[in-house]
Formats: structure tokens, sequence, C-alpha cells
């Protein structure tokens, strides 16, 4: 169930910086602790990143979220850049086409609690990512 | 023609009586709850639950609001008190039987109306009661990660050892939770006490399995991060056994087999070393300096 | 455009990030680091991240190689104040930064620098360096 949302472009490295910003003042907000807001908001600027640069621009969406008694914070970030042609590849740790995927993918998944992640060959990316408190 | 809360107001004492008396026999718990404690409750109950009727039979209705607000407030106080979930349940169930006694003495001559409004109040007090074991377990539930929070944080010491020396005395299994717990207590120790050197002991550690072994191995390299470097004592011959077996690589760890030694290595590395007061005088001690 | 300061300490720089960077700004302080290292023929950098929230897989990339290119340049780096949410994330990630010198502190981070520079030039040090 979605209590509150809010949708963010990412089209320019500001962009990046600023949906940080967002992501901690949600992590703030829903009273996360300091090591999980870090590791929110790390795996945010991954995720804008790529979709800036990866992804050719795209945006933010971001969820607080209640299941039963548990909230968190979900964050979908989605382009309609080239898409991913090999997701498992590319969900490999160090792994860089060298567009930079690098670490982002792999490290994000380790740094949330869920993580979904649908792309195609020139269909755009959509990465969903969720921290429950 | 008289419906349910009707007979109730005209009943009220009696009913009161009865269900108290019921109370008694199922669960009554005098040595959690005093009989006034107990009969305001009832009163207050009774009262709420009639006025609620008079607009609807719906639990789960607007007029239903205070009684179930009311309910809430009892299960948590109850399970304060140390009722059980059932035993608080059976307060709101208990109420049935005098109830429907008197709906059978003032609707002797209506079967068909004394079936319905035995259904309806049925039917309020049982979802009354459904949700009074939610809340009491939903209670309970809360009580016990608050107590498993607080065993974590006890379960957790760091000391200092000496200046720039922490010791970190692992006892029991580490999980997932643990770890991470162990984790932030041992870097934020690390900052406030400025200490270059932790030394992580797990003579009290049963088993270490690749889990742990990887959870360790992540405090470690966060430590290194920081600026601090971690010994590993405490490695029982067993445990040595296992991790070889495993084929966990520890390659770069610096690992003794008793705390003490640790120490010992941790004070070379800062350049430390202990000498006997009497021969302070002669000799040059390097206690102490910065 | 606004640019992270680099101040001179006899032979070494001193860097202290305290803003959210975008990654230009990233780009920018390897840059100018190596051209400050350069010109002043510097035999340390200390990087002090004390303040910095937040250290990503870019982020800890340029640090590396700052690293990679002041060692190249003949200078030592060592990047002092970690944050432990930051070092517990930066694990997660996946990123150890292996072969970057770190400290607790700029204290620490001085001292270890003039260590490790003395070392390299042969000199030796009677109450002995840190490793």
């Amino acid at each position: 169930m979605v209590l509150k949302s809010d949708v963010h472009p990412i089209v320019s490295s500001n962009d990046v910086v600023r949906v940080r910003q967002v992501a901690r003042q949600w992590a703030m907000d829903l009273k996360f602790s300091l090591v999980d807001q870090t590791k929110l908001v790390t795996a945010t600027s991954e995720l804008a990143r790529n979709t800036l640069e990866h992804g050719k621009g795209g945006r933010m969406k971001v969820e607080l979220v209640e299941n039963g008694v548990r909230r968190g914070i979900r964050l979908t970030f989605e382009d309609e850049g080239p898409g991913i042609a090999n997701i498992e590849l590319a969900l490999r740790d160090g792994y860089s086409t060298g567009s930079g995927l690098g670490l982002g993918l792999s490290g994000s998944k380790r740094l949330m609690n869920e993580f979904e992640i649908k792309s195609e060959a020139g269909r755009g990316t959509t990465v969903t990512v969720t921290r429950w408190k | 023609m008289s419906s349910f809360h009707e007979v109730i107001r005209k009943n009220e004492s009696s009913i009161l009586a009865g269900w108290i008396a019921e109370m008694a026999s199922t669960t009554r718990r005098s040595d959690l709850m005093g009989d006034v404690e107990l009969k305001q409750q009832a009163t207050e109950f009774l009262r709420l639950f009639t006025d609620a009727a008079e607009s609807s039979t719906d639990p789960h209705s607007e007029a239903f609001f205070s009684t179930r607000e009311y309910m809430k407030e009892i299960a948590k106080s109850r399970m304060e008190q140390g009722f059980t979930p059932g035993e608080t349940a059976l307060f709101v169930l208990s109420l049935k039987q005098p109830v429907f006694n008197s709906l059978r003495d003032a609707l002797k001559s209506e079967p068909a109306k004394l079936v319905t409004e035995i259904w309806d109040v049925g039917n309020i007090l049982d979802r009354l009661a459904v949700q009074t074991v939610d809340g009491a377990t939903e209670f309970r539930d809360q009580v016990i990660v608050r107590q498993q929070e607080e065993m974590l944080e006890l379960s957790t010491p760091v000391v200092k050892l000496w200046d720039g020396v922490l010791a970190l005395p692992l006892i029991g299994t580490l999980d997932s939770a643990r770890t991470q717990v162990v984790m932030e207590s041992l870097l934020s120790a690390i900052v406030e006490t400025n200490s270059q050197i932790a030394i992580i002991d797990i003579t009290g550690v049963p088993t270490v399995d690749t889990l742990v072994a990887q959870h360790l191995i992540k405090t470690i390299t966060a430590a290194r991060l920081m600026g601090a470097d971690c010994y590993l004592s405490g490695i029982r011959p067993a445990i040595a056994q296992t991790i070889v077996h495993l084929g966990i690589d520890l390659v770069d760890i610096q690992t003794k087999a008793k705390l003490a030694d640790a120490f010992a290595l941790a004070q070379t590395r800062l350049g430390k070393t202990v000498v006997n007061v009497k021969s302070a005088a002669k000799s040059t001690s390097k206690h102490e300096d910065a | 455009m606004d640019r992270i300061p680099i101040l001179k300490m006899g032979d070494c720089l001193l860097v202290t990030i305290q803003v959210d960077m975008h990654d230009q700004l990233a780009v920018s302080l390897q840059e100018d680091l190596t051209a400050q290292i350069a010109k002043h023929a510097a035999r340390g950098v200390l990087i002090d991240i004390s303040s910095l929230e937040i250290v990503d897989s870019f982020i800890g990339r340029m640090l590396a190689n700052i690293a990679a290119m002041s060692r190249v340049l003949d200078a030592q780096t060592v990047l002092t104040g970690m944050q432990p949410a930051v070092a517990i994330t930066l694990v997660e990630l996946g990123m150890s930064l292996p072969g970057i010198r770190t400290a607790l502190n700029v204290e620490r981070g001085m001292e270890l620098l003039r260590g490790y520079i003395q070392k390299d030039d042969g000199l030796q040090e009677s109450d002995g360096s840190e490793e």
C-alpha cells in the first residue's frame, strides 16, 4: 500500500545530487537508522547515475509504502534509453560494458531489501528497489 | 418488541452480576486483577456496547468506535498485567451467556425475534473478541521485539583495553541481525575512543560457518577503511579446522590464539611496551608515550 | 564553477571534501590534484572525508584514481576520517578500496604520510613508523 509518492526528473548530474537529498529526507522522515539511511541514499546515487548515463535520462519515483505493520521506502528508476540486453551479466559484480554499469546494479541490490529490474534492448529500463524499516 | 440493547438496559444489574459470575468460573485471574477494577471494566464496556447497539448491529461500524477503542485499552492493560490473549478475549465472550438468559426471558413468546437478537449480539461480541486477541498478540509481539533488541545490545560490549586498543569479546551465535549491531558498535567505538586496533575475540562463538566468517571479514574491512586494524583471537582448533575446510581465506587478517597475545602484538604495533616499576628508574620506559 | 580547495602544507597537499559532490566536481578535483602534485612536486596527499556522508562507487573510483595517479607522480595518498556508516555501506557495496591507505583522522593521517615519505626516501626513523 502506497501512503505517499513523488516523482523527480533525472536529466543532469545536478539531478543525481538532488535525488540523493530527496532520498535522504524521506529516509530521515521515516526515522531510518543512520546506516540504513546511508545504504538507501548510496543505492539511490548508483541507480540515479545509471539512469542518467546509461539510460540517457529518466526519472525517480519515491514512495512511502506499508505492508501490514512495517513501513518502507520504494524507489523506482525509469528511463527510455537503450535498455540492458543481458541483465544477468550486468548484475555480475564489477562487470562493465564500458558504459560504466560496474558495481551500480549489483551493489544496489545488496544495499536494499528488495530489488527488481525490467529491461529490454532498445526499450528502456526500470529498476525498483525497496528498503524496509 | 424488544431488541437486545433494550433488554440489556432493562436488566443491566442482573446481567452485570451474571457476567462477573460467569467470568469467575472461566477466566477470573484474581491474582492479576481486583474485584473493583473488574466491575469497573465490565460496567464501562456494557455501557459503551449498549449505546453503540442503539444505532447499529455492525461491529465494524462508526457506532462501535468507542467500544473498539475501549477494548484495545483493556487488551493492552491486561497484557501488561500478565493476562494471556485468550483470557482477555474471554472477558468479552463471557458476556454472552447472561445476555442470552435475559433475552430468552424477554422474548419467550417471539422465537423468531429471539433467534435474530441472539445472533446479532453474539456476532458483535465474537468480532470484538477476535479484535481483542489480535490486539493482545500484537502487543506481545512488540514486547518480544523490544526484549530482543535489548539483549542484542547487552551482548555486544566493546572494551577499551588501553589507549588505542579495543577488545570485542563475542559470545554466542552470530546471525545477520546480531552482526549488524556488532559491526556498528565496534565501528562507533573506534571513532569515539580514537582506537587504531580492535581485537575481536571469538572464544565464545560456538561455530564459525561461511556466513559468520563473511560477517567478520566485512567488519574488519570496514574498520580498515576507517583507518583501524583488527586482529582475530580465540580461534579454537575446531574452528581453525572448519575455516580451512570451508576454504575461507583469512589471508591478511592477523590472528592469535589468545586475546593476551593479540594485546601484546597490538602494543608492539603501537610502539609501546610494559616495564616493571622497580626498574623504571634505570631503564628507558617507552610506556605511555603518545 | 565551484571547485574544492586544495591546501599546501609543506610538501603535502590537504583536501577536505565536505560537499555532496556532483560528478563534474569530482572529476575536477581529480584534475586539480594531479596538476597541483606535479606543480609543487608534492610527496603526500591527504584527503579528509570526515564530513562526507555518502561515498558511492563513483566517488570510490575517484579516490582510487587519485591514489593511483599520485603514486605515478611519486606521492603517497592517505584517506582520513571515513564515517562508520559510510564504511559499512562501501563494504556492502563491494568496494574495499585496496591499496588505499587510511587513518582515523587528519592528525594520524599526517603522521602516517610522514612515515611513508621518509621510508620511501630511505631515511631511518628511530621510533618506527606505522605500517
